[in-house]
């Protein structure tokens, strides 16, 4: 089993203006992943960029291994380009993913613009009810919208919201889940939240988790140079210290963090 | 045909060239799914400190054109942890164990140095460049007077394990510094350390590291790095060690020109996790393509015009 190895791209399809679908498919025997791993994968072949970027897994299919990426800068507008049948290096799978939800949680999950990405990879493994909030910032962006909404035969209740109103309910998925647990609390049982999606989000999410008592699991994001715990660039402060985001990481309990 | 690929720094016998740079490497276990760490010359470990270091606050790093930023500062578990924790893990295997060690003070290195040396690791490098750190560190390396009485008082103290000085690019003469710390006593000069430098996002007009400077590294640094080594190599009688963007077999060749008895893998080994090994085996392949039969007869041999 290799960590670091070659993989073909299959397909890199435009999902709107600016996020992609990438299917690569490892040339090599790779091991599988758990949700919430993430890879890290080679943009170029240069050495500008000169880095490889962290992307959570989205799925595997029998082909390969899907990726959601936004375009952010130089590395991902290279990525903009790979053609079906290119080869790039990746490594991975890496760092922890999502600890299981104990039997009596109800897990509920919130996943914020491309966060979906890694929140779907746990939401199309949950073996019983739960609860998966999606939200963007409009229409358009919230990725992969028919397929979340897709898990509701699997007894997942998906709650859509959009920030201008576009589609499902008008505001954000913080304020999607105060209104869950408003008017559903009683009928959660022992919510346990994992939730994957910019900063903002995850801090308001903190304040909420710890305004109801609630507990869970945030995967983080940072800038890393290596994704295998030898750069310690990605670190993020945590009530027991620093913490690698690659290796400790990326999912980390919610009142771990340092807000 | 039979190659010799060994070379000697000092006391110190490696299979190889190949070290790993220090704060590139982890502890070495990092990199077991990647690399057999038999097939490296040494394993050179993180900057350790008497006491643990959290190190900077974040964002540590930044990618810059053909290269990286970074202001970790020196976080590490302290040299107890590493003596009980980590050392264990790299006694297993048949590279030589080399390690950075950093202090604030000269008792501190000197302190670091002994109980590393007693602990019977094979090298110990002083680091008096690390620029993300504001006391010690570079303080130690860019005044010649401190260097010397650092590096001979430690030079003193340790009995077995061989003492290599990782110069700072930032001196105003290679020359001068490596000659000092030949004369002090240093058994092996390492160079080069990362350049100081910085990076500002103008969207949001911050600096894109929260320690605004770092220390540049990558293949952007390399030609610094290959003049810095020859000039040092040219001026001492001891061995030298190159680093500075080394990612392919290519550059460790450069390097070996220049004058190195050895070179450091750094920020390749986050580029490609395999680096270290197969640059091991890239220079045996280019030994054998050229028809030399001693590494020696690659060190320094540059040609001049």
């Amino acid at each position: 089993m290799n960590s670091y190895f070659r993989a073909k791209v299959l397909s890199n399809t435009p999902l709107n203006t600016s996020t992609y679908l990438l299917t690569l498919q490892p040339v090599e025997q790779v091991r599988k992943p758990v949700p919430g791993q993430f890879y890290m994968i080679e943009t170029g072949s240069s050495y500008d960029p000169l880095l490889k970027r962290p992307f959570s897994y989205l799925r595997r299919t029998p082909e390969g291994i899907q990726f959601l990426y936004s375009i952010r800068g130089k590395g991902t507008l290279l990525m903009r380009d790979f053609q079906p049948g290119k080869n790039v290096q990746a490594i991975g799978p890496l760092g922890n993913g999502y600890p299981n939800a104990g039997t009596r949680n109800t897990p509920v999950l919130i996943a914020g613009g491309t966060g979906v990405a890694s929140i779907f990879s746990l939401a199309a493994q949950l073996p019983r009810k739960a609860y998966i909030l999606y939200g963007a910032r409009c229409r358009k962006d919230l990725i992969l919208l028919n397929e979340v909404k897709e898990l509701e035969h699997r007894d997942i209740i998906c709650i859509d919201c959009t920030d201008d109103g576009s589609c499902g309910m008008k505001g954000t998925v913080i304020d999607a889940l105060n209104e869950l647990l408003t008017t559903d609390f009683s009928k959660i049982p022992s919510p346990l939240l994992y939730a994957c999606g910019p900063k903002p989000m995850l801090e308001g999410l903190f304040r909420i988790a710890l305004e109801k008592g609630l507990k869970g699991y945030v995967s983080l994001e940072e800038h890393m140079a290596c994704g295998f715990g030898a750069c310690l660039g990605c670190t993020v402060s945590t009530v027991k210290g620093n913490k690698r985001v690659c290796k400790e990481g990326p999912v980390f309990p919610i009142g771990e963090i340092v807000w | 045909m039979v190659m010799e690929l060994g070379v000697a720094l000092g006391k110190l016998q490696m299979k190889n060239p190949v070290m790993t740079a220090s704060g590139t490497f982890g502890y070495g276990e990092e990199y077991a799914d990647f690399v057999d760490l038999n097939a490296l010359g040494a394993v050179v470990v993180k900057g350790i400190s008497l006491k643990p270091m959290k190190g900077n606050p974040s964002p540590r790093i930044c990618e810059t054109s053909c290269g990286m930023l970074n202001a970790i500062g020196l976080q590490n578990i302290g040299v107890k942890k590493f003596l009980k924790e980590k050392l264990p893990y790299l006694r297993q295997f048949d590279t030589k164990i080399v390690v950075n060690v950093f202090g604030s003070t000269v008792q501190e290195y000197l302190r670091l140095s002994e109980m590393l040396d007693d602990a019977g690791v094979d090298g110990i490098e002083l680091n008096v460049s690390c620029p993300n750190v504001k006391k010690g560190g570079i303080v130690f390396g860019t005044d010649r007077k401190v260097l010397a009485k650092l590096v001979s008082t430690v030079r003193k103290a340790v009995k077995n394990a061989t003492v290599i000085t990782k110069l700072s690019p930032n001196v105003p003469s290679i020359p001068e510094f490596s000659r000092t710390v030949e004369e002090a006593g240093s058994d092996v000069i390492s160079l080069i350390n990362t350049l100081p430098g910085m990076a500002i996002d103008i969207e949001t007009r911050k600096p894109k590291l929260a320690n605004i400077t770092g220390g540049l590294s990558g293949p952007a640094i390399k030609p610094v790095a290959v003049r810095m080594v020859w000039e040092a190599a040219r001026s001492v009688a001891v061995p030298v060690i190159g680093i500075g963007g080394i990612v392919k077999t290519e550059d460790a060749i450069e390097f070996m020109l220049a004058g190195a008895s050895a070179i450091q893998v750094g920020t390749g080994n986050f580029i490609n996790p395999r680096a270290t090994e197969e640059i091991a085996q890239g220079i045996a392949t280019y030994l054998e393509k050229k028809g030399i039969k001693n590494i020696k007869d690659l060190i320094g041999k540059m040609h001049v015009f």
